[in-house]
């Protein structure tokens, strides 16, 4: 890589990014199941609406094996887990996406500075994100969601405040090393301010980085949007699959062996989770400069 | 000298480190969220007069700042408060909880660390192989399992349906007077779906920094230099490779400790294993304050302390870091 120069023109740009993404087996798989679970939570629950309030006449219907009329069996309340599940997918992906946004915003801006300005502002801001890159987040996080109250937007909240450390560390040592050539530094003799360097010169540099790790964070906010909700912290109103699993693992699904309130939800997370971090490990190796001579 | 000026550096920063974990934990706990009393009586309706005696018996009546060095004079010396369930020092169940996560943390770490490591050592020796792919995928597929999960489908497959292994708690409940060795033989029964669980769960994220880091190291000019006299693949590997690379995988496991932590907390939870996880989960329940702030603490404080561990080990190791 050698200056803006090896950069070519942002849409060709895009183009051979997607080969090489295609190309990749981990890429194509992840791009995929990606397609998959959208089109999943996206149409499912159009095709099958899902009514809580829908629950058992007889007991029968409760914790029932699949049958025909419930193709996935029922819960604990006799309600269908195969339209709770289609339901469920899009308040995990709604929350994973809405805290990463959070996450990567600060992660940058946090990036970017400690960058760029390596004196006294830099060493604090790395302080920080190393304060927060050892701190044990579940538990963190745990401790947040009790304190502030279980909704939604607490939820993206606590996830996305707690999570970018990882980023700006990525972000700042891109930025360290596009700081030191020779482009920026004629850029500056010309009379640039910081900002527009930041702005214009640098930014451009490591968006592709960036994107590879949105993708990335996504698969691990959604994770720990699950862990949340099955510890009991998700919102009662918008039940996703970690709520899900919580209300199974408290009726003790587990242990009567209903395996088949236990897998859809879980399996849901394990393929949206899945789909995320293959795209995001492939597209990783593709535009992550430090990885891209493997 | 320089070796010292290190050691010393680095004891200031986990002082100020775990100075800033307390002070955080202090805001959120006491100054954030609304009305302490609500919090700490957890009653719903007081009479004025209660509510100010609870105000003076907590010192809540004093300044911010009075109350801040309080509450680090008693962290110091351990007066952590009665707990709402138990009614019991929160100190006390802690020092009851806490050989039991460590007892199941180091059982699966170590586990972790083998399999890890050798499936790392395997991908990055034939990297660009089929066995190489395979394994990276394998390994990004057990990151993406949901640890609870994992401990659910295990308890379905091994504890319901093959009744293979005890699926919860630390022992049988109502076997009591068993010898010494049928009391170890019982726990390890009883650690092993938990283990497995978070071997399965972690062991993909150790591989893959192996990988990566001996990956690195084998495109070092030494690397080539080894292999130019003749050296046997092998060889260059064991000899060359993964001295050089074990020190970053030191480094990056230190980091993943944290992970390791909520993993645990998971685990306990879906096992009931009696240990400073399911008290957290219990705790989230039945929102029992005292046991969150400690807890929460405690953790921190143990993830802090062995990433100090880590970076005084380092440099023992690593002569380098001496000169650094």
């Amino acid at each position: 890589m050698n200056d803006t120069s090896s950069f070519p023109k942002q849409e060709s740009f895009m183009k051979s990014t997607w080969k090489l993404l295609w190309a990749d087996p981990k890429g194509r798989a992840g791009v995929i199941l990606l397609i998959f679970v959208l089109l999943f939570s996206f149409l499912g629950p159009v095709l099958f609406p899902f009514n809580p309030k829908d629950m058992a006449t007889t007991s029968k219907e409760i914790l029932q094996a699949p049958t025909a009329q419930h193709w996935w069996g029922t819960d604990e309340m006799g309600r269908d887990v195969f339209r709770a599940t289609l339901a469920g997918s899009q308040v995990s992906l709604v929350v994973g996406l809405m805290a990463t946004l959070i996450s990567i915003i600060i992660g940058s801006i946090v990036g970017l500075i400690a960058g760029y300005y390596q004196g006294f502002l830099g060493n604090v801001l790395m302080r920080i994100t190393d304060f927060f890159l050892v701190l044990p987040i579940l538990p963190l996080i745990i401790v947040l969601a009790v304190l502030f109250g279980q909704s939604f937007t607490i939820l993206i909240l606590v996830i996305g405040l707690t999570s970018w450390s990882g980023t700006a560390r990525i972000v700042r040592s891109q930025v360290i090393s596009l700081r030191e050539r020779q482009f920026i530094d004629r850029i500056r003799s010309l009379g640039a301010s910081d900002f527009r360097i930041i702005g214009v010169h640098i930014l451009p540099n490591v968006l592709p980085l960036i994107f590879a790790n949105t993708v990335l964070v996504i698969a691990g906010s959604i994770l720990a949007e699950a862990t949340l909700a099955f510890l009991g912290l998700g919102d009662p109103v918008h039940v996703s699959w970690g709520t899900m699993l919580h209300y199974a693992f408290i009726a003790g699904a587990a242990g009567r062996g209903a395996w088949w309130y236990l897998i859809p939800p879980g399996l849901g997370i394990v393929t949206i989770v899945l789909a995320f971090t293959l795209t995001g490990h492939s597209l990783d190796q593709i535009l992550n400069p430090r990885l891209r001579k493997y | 000298m320089l070796r010292l000026e290190f050691i010393v550096k680095k004891i200031g920063q986990l002082v100020v480190t775990i100075f800033a974990v307390a002070s955080f934990n202090f805001l959120l706990f006491r100054v954030l969220p609304g009305d302490p009393i609500r919090l700490l009586a957890r009653a719903g309706r007081l009479t004025p007069e209660a509510i100010d005696r609870l105000r003076q018996l907590f010192g809540l009546d004093q300044s911010v700042v009075t109350q801040y060095l309080y509450y680090l004079r008693n962290l110091a010396t351990g007066e952590l408060g009665i707990s709402f369930t138990y009614r019991q020092p929160v100190i006390e169940i802690l020092q009851e909880r806490i050989s039991n996560t460590l007892l199941l943390l180091a059982t699966s770490t170590v586990i972790v660390l083998i399999i890890g490591v050798s499936a790392g050592m395997i991908a990055a020796a034939r990297r660009g192989s089929k066995i190489d792919s395979s394994l990276v995928i394998t390994s990004l597929v057990f990151w993406s399992l949901p640890t609870f999960w994992t401990g659910l489908v295990l308890i379905i497959i091994l504890g319901v349906y093959f009744h293979a292994l005890p699926i919860s708690g630390m022992s049988t409940a109502g076997a009591d007077n068993l010898t010494a060795f049928e009391r170890i033989l019982d726990i390890g029964k009883h650690i092993l779906l938990p283990t497995i669980t978070l071997a399965i769960v972690d062991m993909g994220q150790f591989m893959l920094i192996t990988r990566s880091t001996l990956v690195d190291v084998l495109t070092e000019d030494y690397i080539l230099t080894a292999k130019a006299k003749g050296l046997p693949s092998r060889k260059v590997l064991w000899n060359h490779g993964l001295p050089n690379a074990l020190l970053p995988i030191l480094t990056t496991t230190a980091l993943y400790v944290s992970l390791i932590v909520g993993g645990a907390i998971q685990v306990e939870t879906v096992f009931s294993w009696p240990g400073m996880g399911r008290l957290m989960y219990d705790a989230v329940l039945r929102r029992d304050y005292p046991i969150l702030e400690a807890s929460f603490f405690f953790t921190a404080a143990t993830v802090i302390l062995a990433n100090f561990i880590t970076d005084i080990l380092y440099m023992f190791i690593d002569p380098r870091v001496r000169e650094a």
